[in-house]
């Protein structure tokens, strides 16, 4: 396992248990700048629990998590933010009430500490930079639409487009194509991937379709019950006896 | 040791009786998921029923225990069976509307239920005979004790354990348990929703009713209780958790005895003062909510609940552009030039439907774009009118200063009480809002010294250059209009659609940095100095203040003028608040069940316009622009 100094986020010995049962033991890994790396594993393997400790929502046990080389834990999710960390869900959370626009306009405004105005117009605010967005997204002929209408697939890319507000130098996303149609996914990674090697992020995901995972992860780590099993390039990763077992076994 | 006894057995006839009342109201909320304002009329309706049964019955003589008894569970169910009636009429209709329409139509059954009880029985208070072979007392310890009050002790207990017996050994019970778990879930399992939820209906109200007959020897029939008592009632569901009958009996028990040991202790030396526990009986329970909510959000025995549909279908839009505006502009100038054409009465009338135009427009503020609901809004109006009238009659400020003072001393109070509330969210937030409310009025009621008790304060006059009717009406127009344009401005500013957002997804908010309590405690500054200044102009306009200016009352009608005019409508809270005072004004003047017809006109609104009246004519005026 490679831990360059240099990685955007480093996982180290990370560990949370519930109630008795360990969901993550001794979890490490990194990832860098321009790299897309995926998280994969069986149901139960701790992929969820270790993503929510990484960004904030769930306190670990023990262990570190370095963003920026800097030490997150115990900080809540909005102070990680404020670190450069963009986040999208697996069940998409977008301000239904808004437009496409406005809703971009919102992280910009974040980012940008405007939010404690009284008196300006929130909607004459950053609409250059809300645009440029979701041009880069490629919802830019949407965005006067509210978000309460839009297809599934397109919230995910107006999200996406929220998660880059901050110009982060981490991008989290929990099951970034759950819920949409197949062409659909392997265009949205397409374009993540895109953008994530364009503007340098390290992007983590966590991923259940392998079709996805394999074709667009520059890395690849592996869970099993709580504990790191495997981590490395796709190619790596595939011919993994351990992996082979335990997880692609019954798939491939 | 003898007297500490002596009040445990007082709190826990009195827990007896809270648990009673409470636990129909859990019942209900955890089935249908309706906060059943109406509960404590049926509390009400169960004693003047039971009082017109008993004194029948024992009318030929000597009254038996049968007759007592037999009596109290006939009222029980009749007011059960009128609890099914309202719940087949009226409330089936609206189990899909927001939370806050079904709150608003239950409302508007306490205002029929108030005037029919004023109409069948009069105003006079009824006292109730004892109950036969128990109007003496046993000594315990050495000390006499009511004999009703300790079969109290014992029915409480008794209630609590049939309704185990019922939820846990019968199907039916089954069948509650699963609804109140689950309601989607038990529909989709094939349950009879419809006549489960009347039942479920029935039952609670027949609990109510049972709470209220049981009082008969305790307490007069008295027209003002079905409005303490849903005070106490909600108290004690949200301390217990929503929808938990255990945690009802908990909560009962716990603010039973708190209760009866402020009233047994008495005068209490601390730190060289001397407090009156017995005084702090009113407030003690709210105190205990507080404690309890902060600690615990979702009461003792409680489970978090799902999402509100208040944000259902929300949406805040500039209504119609240029007509709009246009529309606007016509009524200002309509009402600028209003002292040279209208009456003086008139002039009065429109000086209250300002004062509550920017009252009710503050709390749209908190409820539509914030999503904060609050049942206690009265409190901000009521401590601006206090802070404004005390600065003027205590400290001697001119009226000028004293106007700005009022906000301030409102603001101040949110300041304390958001800070609480926003750690809360749906129902229990709302119910914590009516808690702070019900504090601030005690305070108020009780601190003769200075606020004038029950009395209120009188004198509090506008300077000399605001005493003309007229002048005054530029006033509450300028102070008023700016009021209530500067929070329409505020919607649309940064902060506003912040507070937008915290209502829309809290879950992004957290993930694009937003931090949302800190917003919403602010939101709750802002509302309550713009309330606190509606509050301060109010004094000034009618020269006294009273508690009522705190009360459940108009914090009520604060909700009506909202609803009324429409949650997520900024034109919403003018609309309703000119409609509402306008309609309480000439229903008051034409009849002496002003009550009833204005109940039944709320009932019949939630019905129709279950959008508000503003949101219905914005609804019309988009389908004919579409057509």
């Amino acid at each position: 396992m490679t831990i360059l100094r240099g990685s955007v986020l480093v996982v180290s010995a990370l560990a949370k248990s519930f109630g008795g049962v360990q969901a993550v033991r001794e979890a490490s890994f990194a990832v860098e700048a321009g790299q897309l790396v995926a998280m994969i594993g069986p149901n139960g393997a701790g992929k969820t629990t270790c993503f929510n400790m990484v960004n904030g929502q769930l306190r670990p046990d023990s262990g570190s998590v370095r963003i920026g080389g800097v030490e997150v834990v115990g900080r809540a999710p909005r102070q990680i933010w404020r670190l450069g960390v963009g986040r999208t869900f697996q069940i998409t959370a977008t301000f239904a009430s808004m437009t496409v626009r406005e809703n971009v306009q919102m992280a910009l405004l974040s980012y940008h500490h405007r939010l404690a105005s009284w008196w300006l117009r929130a909607a004459h605010l950053y609409r250059e930079e809300a645009h440029a967005l979701l041009a880069r997204v490629g919802m830019a002929d949407q965005a006067e639409r509210p978000c309460s209408v839009l297809a599934y697939g397109d919230l995910k890319r107006v999200e996406l487009a929220m998660a880059l507000a901050n110009a982060p130098q981490l991008l989290l996303m929990d099951e970034p194509t759950a819920g949409m149609a197949p062409a659909e996914r392997i265009e949205l990674m397409a374009l993540t991937a895109d953008i994530v090697r364009e503007r340098r992020i390290a992007a983590l995901f966590t991923e259940h379709d392998m079709d996805v995972v394999f074709a667009h992860a520059d890395r690849i780590v592996v869970l099993n019950r709580g504990s790191v099993i495997a981590e490395g390039v796709p190619d790596e990763v595939r011919a993994n006896a351990q992996v082979r077992q335990v997880y692609l076994g019954s798939r491939h | 040791m003898s007297s500490l006894v002596i009040q445990f057995l007082n709190g826990l006839a009195g827990a007896s009786t809270l648990f009673l009342v409470a636990v129909g109201l859990s019942l209900i909320f955890g089935v249908t998921r309706i906060v059943n304002f109406a509960h404590g009329s049926f509390y009400m309706l169960g004693i003047y029923v039971a009082y017109s049964i008993i004194s029948r019955a024992g009318a030929g003589g000597g009254l038996g225990p049968a007759g007592f008894w037999g009596g109290i569970l006939v009222a029980a169910m009749v007011v059960g069976a009128l609890g099914a009636l309202i719940e087949i009429l009226l409330l089936r209709r609206i189990y899909h509307a927001p939370e806050m329409f079904q709150l608003l139509a239950t409302f508007g059954i306490v205002l029929v239920i108030k005037d029919y009880v004023l109409w069948a029985w009069g105003p006079e208070d009824l006292l109730g005979p004892r109950a036969p072979g128990l109007g003496g007392s046993v000594e315990i310890l050495g000390r006499p004790f009511p004999e009703y009050d300790l079969a109290l002790v014992f029915i409480g207990p008794l209630v609590l354990g049939l309704l185990w017996l019922l939820l846990n050994r019968t199907r039916w019970g089954t069948l509650v348990r699963a609804a109140t778990q689950d309601r989607e879930m038990a529909g989709a399992l094939g349950v009879n929703q419809k006549w489960l939820f009347t039942a479920v209906f029935a039952l609670g109200s027949a609990l109510a009713g049972l709470g209220g007959a049981l009082q008969i020897p305790r307490e007069p029939a008295q027209l003002f209780l079905d409005m303490g008592v849903i005070a106490d009632a909600f108290v004690v569901v949200v301390v217990g958790g929503m929808g938990s009958i255990p945690g009802a009996a908990l909560a009962a028990f716990i603010i039973g005895e708190i209760k009866a040991y402020c009233v047994g202790i008495g005068q209490v030396g601390f730190l060289g003062y001397s407090v009156s526990l017995s005084k702090l009986t009113l407030v003690a329970e709210f105190i205990v909510m507080a404690i309890v909510l902060v600690m615990r959000p979702w009461g003792l025995l409680g489970r978090q609940q799902g999402a509100q549909r208040i944000a259902a279908g929300a949406r805040e839009r500039p209504a119609a552009g240029r007509a709009m505006q246009i529309a606007v502009l016509a009524v200002a100038g309509a009402l600028a030039v209003m002292p040279f054409v209208a009456q003086p009465y008139t002039i009065v009338l429109l000086i209250d439907i300002l004062v509550y135009a920017l009252f009710a427009a503050s709390l749209q503020f908190l409820m539509g774009p914030a999503g904060l609901v609050s049942f206690g809004h009265a409190a901000y109006f009521g401590l601006g009118a206090y802070g404004a009238a005390l600065l003027v009659k205590k400290a001697g400020l001119p009226m000028e200063f004293a106007l700005a003072g009022g906000p301030l001393a409102a603001a101040l109070g949110a300041v304390v009480f958001g800070w609480f509330c926003v750690r809360l969210s749906g129902v229990y937030l709302a119910m914590l809002t009516l808690a702070f409310a019900q504090i601030a009025w005690s305070i108020v009621y009780q601190w003769d010294q200075f606020t004038g008790g029950s009395n209120g304060l009188v004198g509090v006059w506008p300077a000399p250059w605001l005493a003309s009717k007229t002048a005054f009406y530029y006033l509450a127009f300028t102070l008023c209009g700016c009021g209530i344009w500067l929070l329409r401005r505020i919607v649309y500013s940064p902060y506003g659609c912040a507070l937008r957002a915290g209502r829309d997804s809290p879950l992004r908010c957290d993930a694009i940095g937003i931090d949302l309590a800190r917003l919403q405690w602010a939101a709750f500054v802002l509302v309550g100095t713009f309330a606190g200044l509606a509050g301060a102009i109010y004094a000034f306009s009618k020269g006294s203040i009273s508690p009522e200016t705190l009360g459940i009352p108009l914090s009520v009608d604060a909700l009506v003028m909202v609803l009324l005019g429409g949650i997520h409508t900024a034109s919403g809270p003018v609309v309703g608040a000119a409609v509402l005072t306008w309609l309480q004004d000439t229903v008051v003047r034409n009849t002496d069940y002003w009550r009833a017809l204005l109940g039944a006109i709320i009932i019949a609104l939630v019905l129709v316009f279950p959008q508000g009246i503003a949101g219905f004519a914005r609804r019309r005026w988009a389908r004919s622009e579409a057509a």
